[in-house]
């Protein structure tokens, strides 16, 4: 019996486990399927990471370097090439490995943190013939800097999600040509340091409403036919552009991935593909805790690493203290223009003095007011310059904003402000 | 010199290799792709049909029902996923509820056993998420699902397990016919046979223009799916047909044998000189649309949105309207124009082509002494833990899960490289286990199975295919190679 | 006036550089980005990330960046540099891939560790 078991030694999951083991946690195992620690930071060479954590710039196995250095100080048990197949409501974890074969482990707490996966050409129905050559970014990005495979050599990266933007550069700087982005939105979905690193700099074309409505190629992708969509994201006849290229790159969006969430019973949020979680990164299940992109998808690896401290912290004072979980909470709701908040659910008698909210909205805003409601009522408010969906924000929630709730639900909302 | 020459390895050229190889006769299998199973045969709708649909007194319908009985216990002895769920057509005006009664009728006259028509309190309760608006529906327990590719890829295999050739990448140009029998040209050489199986799908009739005047012709069909999130795939428990009406004929969906659920296929005419240049099974944005709104008259709650996949396949519809079973000249066997019921019957074509074979031959094919007629395969999923403990100690590569969407092993990935008709794809390797099946379309295990199938077959991975014949997956190592 | 989006964080403050006015930038939140704006309109640069072909190592490759921003003009011929060296196994973060790149002054730093196969 482990005291802790994290799933996933990703940013995640090295945080939360340092974390509960700096709280007096002893007895942790981190599970990771690859045959190293650092998840999908090592294949992220590119920098941009640790500037809020570590206030230097980074590249992501550096960044996930400073996490692992710090585990191999403690006694945290680690197994790696190892995957599990299934978690029960009851914490026991089903692992399989070479050495070990199949085992079922039991814990008395349990963090998961396996991270999201990216969305297919499948899930998104593009029309046309199904060639070689059509690649999530995320994969092409495992060939080129773990493999050292270039994927194609012209290409067309659809989607302008960071993965697309990082890539763009990457396959650039490896001399293929890439012709164009193409972003269905009328806005870019990416980090703005991004667009401008990995696109303005290359003369790489952002085709913002446009999509690509049909895959040409017998055995290997040989043209895309690029349409521009209104604003209901519909074709609009007549706007067809050919263009040739030889590769796809899909940067389609990300999708936590909760396969373990759902057999082991935990209530899913609908709105962010993961789990419901609490103030204190606990979920519907007492003892079982979530932080990283399987709970929502983020941008910065620095906020993931400041919720997976939290949730390892958590973890450690449900093993340590065992108290009984206060059962009243507030129910946290998305508003005008919020597409989801994490966490949903707050108990306030957990509180200390405030907490923070992650939201992401679901258009750009330049001016504008970030609103904390209660029955319609505007409890706190705060101005901020500049929102867009590719960018998670967060907001402070004070223990005396909690207090002026009511009907056991807040609601965060984005409106604009106009100049005066 | 070959006995028998069979040209195409799909569902039926694969069955004949598999009943051909239980004679004393020297067999060959001539298929033109780079892999078996890689026509209509892997882009279907994998049912079996019980055998109420085709006409009484056709061979379509002797066939389909005989088929159904030898495809069961086919796939029971070839280790063939398989699934007897049965089927329901579904009546939604009263027009389609006399039609359904003719299909039962029909069907009793095919000899299809435990037909039954059910009433709506009785569809609602076997079918709680079918549209309000169903009336009624014909039940067919018989009907079953079953891995279409796998059933081809068995048969296949245990053919050349019992000694039979299949020559893959070669495409037939030329037939002569010589005083011992024909000479067979493709783009590899020549051979020479006494006699010859046509089981080329949509270009059986190509392959019969080669020697023989023409008398039938294909008229290929597309037909556009969705395949569904396993989340989906227990929101019906049997395969639901719409009735056949002037528009066409209706829509499908089905869980499959993974438990995925199939929705489809729509039917649009093709261009023959389409044929193989992969706009032929390509998706189209209207045929899509046009499969979604047909299925939500059945399934009004279906969620498209939990597609993982689109795919089409091109069946060999014929203008003669019933399989084209025919000896062509002397020994020349069409087995042609197989479309629907074609994979439910393929066992059945497949004895009865050999049967005018023999009659053609003047005498019965001597059977071989020993013959194997069965196959394993572990399936590490499905195992049970103490199972899948004994599979990892004698071979603990069936410890390392590859594909984590359908818990493929790299053990069941070596030993699909290492099978009997080996696979140079990864495509080649989704088909013999699953990897890459999954709802990350192999994003996750696809470069790991690059990894793997270039050391089974001892290739670079830059050689390594997605699929058909240069299909590459990479371009070039990074600087300059390493 | 130029403008220009800062890259020095994720915040991407949007920029105005004088360059009439002494290089005098506003728009920005923090002092990166007024030595951003004024560089970026001056001498842009640029840090280059990569990997280098490592050998006798448990991995084929290992990630590598320019310890600095290099001149953004010549980012593909360090690429090209880059792309010339091969390392020997192990090699830790830190260690110092190529000296002094294209003369610079700037140092090709490994980034991830590789172990000796």
């Amino acid at each position: 019996m482990y005291e802790l078991i994290v799933i996933g030694g990703g940013p995640a999951g090295l945080a939360a486990a340092f974390a509960a083991y700096e709280k007096g946690v002893k007895d942790i195992l981190i599970i990771e399927r690859d045959q190293k620690l650092g998840g999908i930071l090592n294949q992220c060479i590119h920098n941009g990471f640790g500037l809020h954590y570590f206030k230097e710039e980074l590249t992501g196995p550096e960044y996930a370097a400073r996490f692992i250095d710090m585990i191999q100080q403690t006694t945290i048990n680690v197994l790696l090439d190892t995957m599990v197949l299934e978690v029960t409501e009851n914490k026991e974890v089903h692992i399989v490995n070479k050495e070990q074969g199949y085992q079922i482990l039991k814990t008395k707490a349990l963090v998961f943190a396996m991270g999201c996966r990216e969305r297919t050409r499948g899930a998104i129905g593009i029309p046309g013939s199904r060639p070689a050559g059509v690649f999530t970014a995320g994969t092409a990005q495992r060939y080129v800097n773990m493999e050292g495979y270039l994927v194609g050599k012209k290409v067309i990266i659809l989607g302008s999600g960071d993965i697309g933007l990082i890539m763009a550069r990457r396959m650039t700087l490896e001399g293929a040509d890439v012709l164009a982005c193409v972003e269905v939105m009328p806005y870019s979905g990416g980090l703005t340091r991004n667009i401008v690193q990995c696109l303005d700099d290359y003369k790489i074309p952002l085709l913002l409403s446009h999509t690509i409505t049909e895959i040409r190629g017998k055995n290997r992708v040989e043209q895309v036919v690029v349409s521009e969509v209104d604003e209901n994201r519909q074709t609009v006849m007549g706007t067809e552009q050919i263009f040739d290229c030889d590769t796809i790159l899909l940067s389609v969006g990300l999708i936590p991935e909760n396969e373990l969430s759902r057999d082991a019973n935990l209530e899913l949020d609908s709105k962010t593909n993961g789990p419901f979680v609490y103030e204190n990164m606990e979920t519907s299940i007492p003892g079982i805790f979530a932080c990283g992109n399987v709970v929502h998808v983020h941008d910065l690896v620095d906020f993931v690493t400041a919720e997976s401290i939290k949730a390892g912290s958590s973890a450690a004072s449900y093993i340590l203290e065992q108290e009984n979980e206060p059962t009243q909470f507030l129910n946290i709701k998305n508003g005008d223009h919020v597409t989801y908040v994490v966490p949903q659910k707050i108990r306030e008698e957990k509180i200390d003095r405030r907490t923070e909210l992650f939201f992401r909205v679901n258009k750009v805003f330049d001016d504008s007011q970030i609103l904390i409601k209660s029955q319609g009522e505007i409890l706190a408010k705060q101005k901020k310059s500049y929102i867009v969906p590719g960018e998670m924000e967060k907001i402070k929630l004070s223990k005396k904003v909690l207090d002026k709730v009511t009907n056991g639900e807040l609601e965060i909302c984005v409106e604009e402000v106009s100049r005066v | 010199m070959y006995d028998v020459i069979v040209i195409g390895c799909g569902i039926v050229g694969a069955a004949t290799a598999y009943e051909l190889s239980k004679f004393q006769l020297k067999t060959l299998v001539l298929e033109a792709e780079n892999d078996v199973s890689l026509g209509a045969t892997r882009a279907n709708s994998a049912i079996l049909h019980a055998g109420f649909d085709p006409e009484p007194g056709s061979l379509m319908a002797k066939l389909n029902v005989e088929g159904a009985e030898r495809a069961k216990e086919l796939c029971q002895k070839l280790s063939v996923h398989y699934n007897q769920i049965g089927s329901l057509v579904v009546a939604f005006s009263d027009e389609e509820l006399a039609l359904i009664q003719d299909l039962y009728e029909r069907g009793v006259k095919n000899g299809v056993k435990d037909l039954a028509l059910l009433d709506r309190e009785a569809l609602h309760i076997m079918e709680p998420n079918l549209s309000s608006e169903s009336l009624g529906a014909l039940h067919a327990p018989t009907a079953a699902i079953v891995n279409p590719w796998e059933f081809c890829i068995a048969l296949a295999e245990t053919a050349v397990r019992n000694d039979v050739e299949i020559a893959l990448r070669n495409r037939v140009s030329a037939i002569n016919k010589t005083d011992k029998g024909y000479k067979i040209t493709t783009n590899k050489g020549n051979y020479q046979t006494r006699f010859v199986i046509n089981a080329a799908g949509v270009h059986s009739d190509d392959i019969h223009n080669l020697i023989a005047e023409p008398n039938f012709e294909i008229t290929p069909k597309r037909g556009e799916y969705y395949l569904l999130d396993k989340s989906e795939g227990t929101i019906v428990n049997h395969v639901i047909f719409q009735c056949p009406s002037s528009v066409g004929k209706g829509v499908l969906v089905s869980p499959t044998v993974h438990g995925n659920l199939v929705v489809g296929p729509n039917s649009e005419a093709i261009q023959r000189d389409d044929l193989d240049s992969g706009r032929d099974t390509r998706n189209t944005s209207e045929g899509l649309k046009n499969v979604a709104e047909l299925a939500k008259k059945s399934l009004p709650t279906l969620n498209l949105r939990q597609s993982i996949r689109n795919f089409s396949g091109v069946r060999a519809n014929n203008s003669v309207g019933d399989f084209i079973l025919q000896e062509a000249a002397p020994g020349f066997i069409d087995l042609a124009g197989i479309k629907s019921p074609g994979l439910t019957s393929a066992p059945a074509i497949a004895v009865y082509g050999i049967e005018m074979l023999e009659k053609s031959a003047g005498s019965i094919f001597l059977q071989k002494e020993k013959y194997i007629d069965s196959r394993e395969k572990i399936v590490f999923e499905e195992l049970s833990l103490e199972e899948k403990n004994a599979v990892i100690s004698t071979n603990d590569t069936y410890g390392r899960v590859i594909c984590r969407c359908e818990t493929i092993t790299e053990g069941e990935i070596r030993t699909a490289a290492q099978s009997p008709i080996p696979p140079v794809s990864l495509d080649g390797i989704k088909r013999r286990c699953n990897a890459g099946m999954g709802r990350c379309q192999g994003g996750f295990c696809g470069p790991r199975v690059v990894e793997i199938l270039a050391d089974e077959l001892n290739m670079s991975p830059l050689d390594i295919l997605q699929d058909r014949e240069d299909s590459y997956i990479l371009a070039e190592a990074t600087k300059g190679g390493h | 006036m130029k403008k220009f989006i800062c890259i020095m964080c994720p915040k991407g403050c949007h920029l105005t550089v004088d360059e009439d006015n002494d290089y005098r930038v506003s728009g920005n939140s923090c002092n990166k980005g007024v030595k951003y704006g004024k560089a970026e309109a001056t001498n842009p640069i640029r840090v280059v990330t990569s990997t280098v072909i490592v050998n006798g190592g448990n991995n084929q490759l290992c990630s590598v960046k320019t310890a600095d921003g290099i001149p953004k003009k010549s980012v593909l011929e360090a690429m090209r540099e880059i792309n010339s060296v091969q390392l020997k196994a192990p090699v830790k973060i830190g260690d110092v891939a190529i000296e002094n790149l294209l003369d610079t002054g700037i140092d090709v730093v490994v980034t991830s560790d590789i172990q000796a196969s």
